[in-house]
């Protein structure tokens, strides 16, 4: 990761520099933001994040309160939209409905100065890459989701923009169309040879297509990283409800960890001070009665508040000593004869918790 | 006037005639009986006149006049263009007296048999040239009126002084092309009085009727169009007795003194 | 077929053909062919095509960017803006004729420039004529244009932005496409408003022949003196006006 970069040497010559603030009077957007040349980075965040603000912002739509932002090292504060080396492709893609497929993708080439001809070319090589030459003539309204998705892409792609923004780009599609969808993209972003950020609430989108995500909450960045590390680090109640975690906060001393809310869970790291502690609710094991020959030290008197099938598992949600979630088999539900109200012991293997620093 | 208004005025107008034909039915039905039996020699009850829109203000003065020289009378008007009204009184409309501003359209009164006795000319209007004030281009003549670069609006053939205005023209030999056949005297007139037009062919009584907004210029080709006023008392009149003594008043010296002042001639 | 709205819906179509019904079964048929022989009312059709044409041009080129302005941009007083706009469609066209007059004639505000400096003087013009209808015929236009263009997705054009256009460029080829159908509909009343134009037209233009003489001052003029003709005048004018609105219609409105 280069995040580093931007605070030893001030100033980004290359890529994304950018400090966001956008004031809505009840809202603050403030978030800052920098990716090398080649980075894909998501932005992930609840609904009402800031996450679109952001994108407009990075794009001109919307214009900065304060901050600053710079690409390849130069200042495009002040630059207006259509100025900015800047590619959007928008959540309902936003294709325009009156021209075919090959117009919207020359659409960009033309107004930036190429001749009629020679943007249709090149619109139609973008068409060819993304293997929709045979679509080439298709409105928008013929295209399938799928189909749709990769004309935005490569409408957006075909200005040669030094900064890709994607928005929620896969929110559009029926799941199917997704998965496939989402694998192509990863390799147009893969290809892509400056700064992409995609914005999404969608973890499962950010951890395959993003080398980064940076996590937004109520207008801030509460978490940054990479995919794997903010996986196994959620650092908020949102992330871990992302990422399938149980999360709990507290103080570490030794291989314990108390929370603030009582009770305490014995983990196989040895920390001291404020430190988080996840583990995933695969790792809970449910008992109807208080389990004897158990070795578990991390044992807690719950209360099945709800369920749900979860996949092919069944998703237990307890209150009580510690409000936590559960994954079991349907079998084993049915075994414990589960339902809302029932008194329950859960347990988790100190090895399968995991406690870093807060 | 602008047209509209004059227009919606008119079916007003009508509606007006038809409504006062309703009331002037009832009041009459009352006022006839007290009427015919009682005092033989003074006029009383409703009078009902039908009269050109061009006579309204001097009618006006003359029928405050009327009853308070005749007390428990009360005049009624109906102004409008002759047309309208005469249309209205030969299919029925109850009214006591009739004054149009063209021979033509008492013609089609007395053609229908409508009108008592011979309609008589109580007084003449004549075409004047209007010009703005103070005449800036030094109109004289109806001649002056066709001269390059001036101008004209005439009233369209189809209205009463547009129909004049060509007979004075071809009177003098004249030929006059217009800028525009305005759809009636006022609105010909407006455009003067907005300088619109340079001039103007129009009644004296417009003239006189618009104040200082507009200069008058006499031409003497207007004696070959000149409109001759009758008026006649209608044969089923619902009040005679009264309504011969309104058209007295508006013949006498007193009722042309009124008449005069509004720019009309005597017969 | 709910009847609490089938029988108002059939009352109010009665209402609005009955006149039409009334003027067809009242028409002088058999003098017909020679009242349409004269020059006069084909002179007189001639002008009323060309010069609605001409003011549903004028207002298009005008009234499409007054539009977007009202729709699209935010500025003080906007709302008094847009009232003022549709002042035309409640002032009495004759009132409209005459504060034309006032502005264009050629003692105007405007007009005595118009005069002093470049000679033009537009009452009792063609031009005027046209002027006149484009007074009362634009609102129309504006109106429904201003109504698709806040229906139309903004962010289409934000979308062209971002992809190097500039704000006219993107309303000339992206928006201007969107609401081409709000466009066709506002200049088809726009051209319907113009063609029926009576009063600011008589008032502002004056009425002579060949010039300023539109059909419904043809109509008007006739109906002093012969009703006949009125109602045969008044026959050609709907002939031709159904005649273009349908034919529009199938082109235009029903396209998009």
């Amino acid at each position: 990761m280069t995040d580093l970069d931007g605070t030893t040497t001030g100033v980004r010559t290359e890529g994304l520099d950018a400090h966001l603030v956008v004031d809505r009077g009840t809202f603050r957007l403030d978030v800052t933001l920098t990716a090398a040349p080649g980075d894909v980075v998501a932005l992930l965040g609840p609904n009402g994040a800031g996450k679109t603000t952001a994108l407009r912002a990075l794009a001109g739509l919307t214009p900065l309160t304060s901050g600053h932002l710079r690409l390849d090292g130069t200042p495009l504060d002040a630059t207006p939209p259509e100025s900015r080396p800047v590619g959007v492709v928008f959540q309902d893609y936003l294709l325009f409905p009156h021209l075919t497929a090959l117009d919207n993708v020359a659409f960009g080439p033309r107004c930036r100065g190429a001749g009629k001809a020679e943007a249709r070319a090149q619109a139609a090589e973008w068409l060819d890459r993304m293997g929709l030459a045979d679509h080439a003539g298709a409105k928008p309204r013929r295209l399938s989701g799928g189909q749709a998705q990769r004309v935005a892409v490569a409408r957006a792609l075909a200005t040669r923009p030094r900064l890709l923004l994607l928005d929620e780009p896969l929110a559009a599609l029926d799941a199917r169309t997704r998965l496939e969808v989402r694998a192509q993209l990863r390799r147009h972003l893969a290809e892509f040879e400056a700064v992409a950020v995609l914005v999404t609430h969608d973890p499962l989108d950010a951890m395959v297509l993003a080398d980064r995500l940076v996590v937004v909450e109520h207008g801030h960045v509460v978490q940054e990283g990479t995919p794997s590390h903010i996986a196994r680090h959620p650092r908020t109640d949102y992330i871990a409800r992302l990422v399938g975690l149980n999360l709990y906060q507290g103080r570490a001393e030794g291989h314990t960890v108390r929370l603030d809310s009582g009770p305490a869970i014995t983990t196989t790291e040895e920390l001291s001070g404020p430190a988080f502690v996840a583990f995933p609710p695969g790792a809970v094991t449910l008992y109807r009665e208080r389990p004897t020959g158990s070795s578990a030290r991390n044992l807690w008197r719950c209360e099945v508040a709800g369920l749900e099938t979860h996949g092919d598992q069944i998703r237990a949600d307890l209150t009580g000593e510690l409000p936590l979630t559960a994954d079991l088999t349907t079998v084993a539900a049915a075994e414990l004869d589960l339902h809302p109200g029932a008194a329950v012991w859960a347990t988790v293997k100190a090895t399968q918790t995991h406690a870093y620093p807060a | 006037m602008t047209r509209s208004a004059l227009r919606t005025g008119r079916m007003l107008q009508v509606a007006g005639a038809s409504a006062a034909a309703l009331l002037t039915l009832s009041a009459c039905s009352s006022a006839t009986g007290s009427d015919k039996g009682s005092s033989p020699g003074k006029p009383s009850g409703t009078v009902t006149v039908f009269a050109a829109a061009s006579l309204e203000e001097s009618f006006k003065t003359l029928g405050k006049r009327f009853e308070k020289e005749h007390p428990g009378t009360k005049v009624t008007f109906n102004f409008g263009g002759s047309d309208t009204l005469a249309a209205s009184i030969t299919s029925g409309a109850p009214a006591d007296v009739f004054a149009a501003a063209s021979t033509k359209t008492m013609a089609t009164v007395t053609d229908q048999q409508d009108a008592a006795g011979t309609p008589a000319t109580f007084v003449r209007n004549r075409l004047e040239i209007a010009t703005p004030p103070g005449n800036p281009d030094r109109i004289s003549t109806l001649k002056d009126l066709t001269k390059p670069g001036l101008k004209v609006v005439l009233c369209d053939k189809t209205v009463p002084c547009g129909a004049a205005a060509r007979k004075a023209l071809d009177a003098g030999g004249l030929k006059l092309t217009p800028v525009s056949y305005e759809q009636d005297v006022k609105s010909a007139l407006t455009k003067v009085e907005l300088k619109e037009a340079d001039a103007a062919v129009v009644y004296q009584t417009d003239v006189r009727a618009a104040g200082d907004k507009v200069a008058g210029v006499n031409f003497p080709e207007s004696a070959q169009a000149v409109n001759d006023y009758p008026i006649a008392l209608l044969k089923n009149a619902p009040n005679p007795k009264a309504a011969k003594a309104f058209i007295a008043l508006v013949r006498s010296a007193e009722g042309h003194k009124v008449l005069s002042r509004a720019g009309f001639l005597k017969p | 077929m709910p009847i609490p709205l089938l029988v108002p819906a059939l009352l109010g179509l009665a209402f609005l053909l009955l006149p039409l019904i009334a003027l067809l079964v009242r028409a002088p048929w058999r003098s017909l062919p020679e009242q349409l022989t004269s020059a006069e009312v084909w002179e007189a059709l001639r002008l009323s095509l060309v010069c609605a044409t001409a003011a549903t041009g004028l207002s298009l080129v005008v009234g499409v960017p007054l539009a977007w302005l009202l729709a699209r941009t935010r500025f003080p007083g906007r709302g008094f803006v847009r009232a003022l706009v549709t002042l035309p469609l409640v002032l009495p066209p004759v009132v409209g004729g005459v504060a034309l007059l006032l502005a264009f004639g050629r003692n105007g505000v405007i007009g005595q420039w118009l005069d002093s400096w470049f000679g033009i003087t537009l009452p009792f013009t063609t031009t005027g004529v046209v002027l006149a209808e484009t007074f009362v015929a634009m609102p129309f236009l504006v109106i429904s244009v201003e109504g698709t263009l806040r229906a139309a997705d903004p962010r289409y054009e934000e979308a062209a932005t971002t992809l190097g256009a500039s704000r006219f460029t993107a309303f000339r080829r992206v928006t201007l496409p969107l609401i081409a159908p709000g466009i066709a509909a506002g200049a088809v009343l726009a051209w319907a408003r113009a063609l029926g134009e009576f009063g600011a037209t008589i008032t502002f233009a004056g009425n002579f022949p060949g010039r300023t003489q539109t059909m419904p001052l043809a109509v008007y003029l006739a109906l002093q003196n012969d009703p006949a003709a009125a109602i045969a005048l008044s026959l050609v004018l709907l002939a031709v006006s159904i005649a273009v609105l349908a034919a529009l219609r199938d082109r235009w409105m029903t396209a998009s």
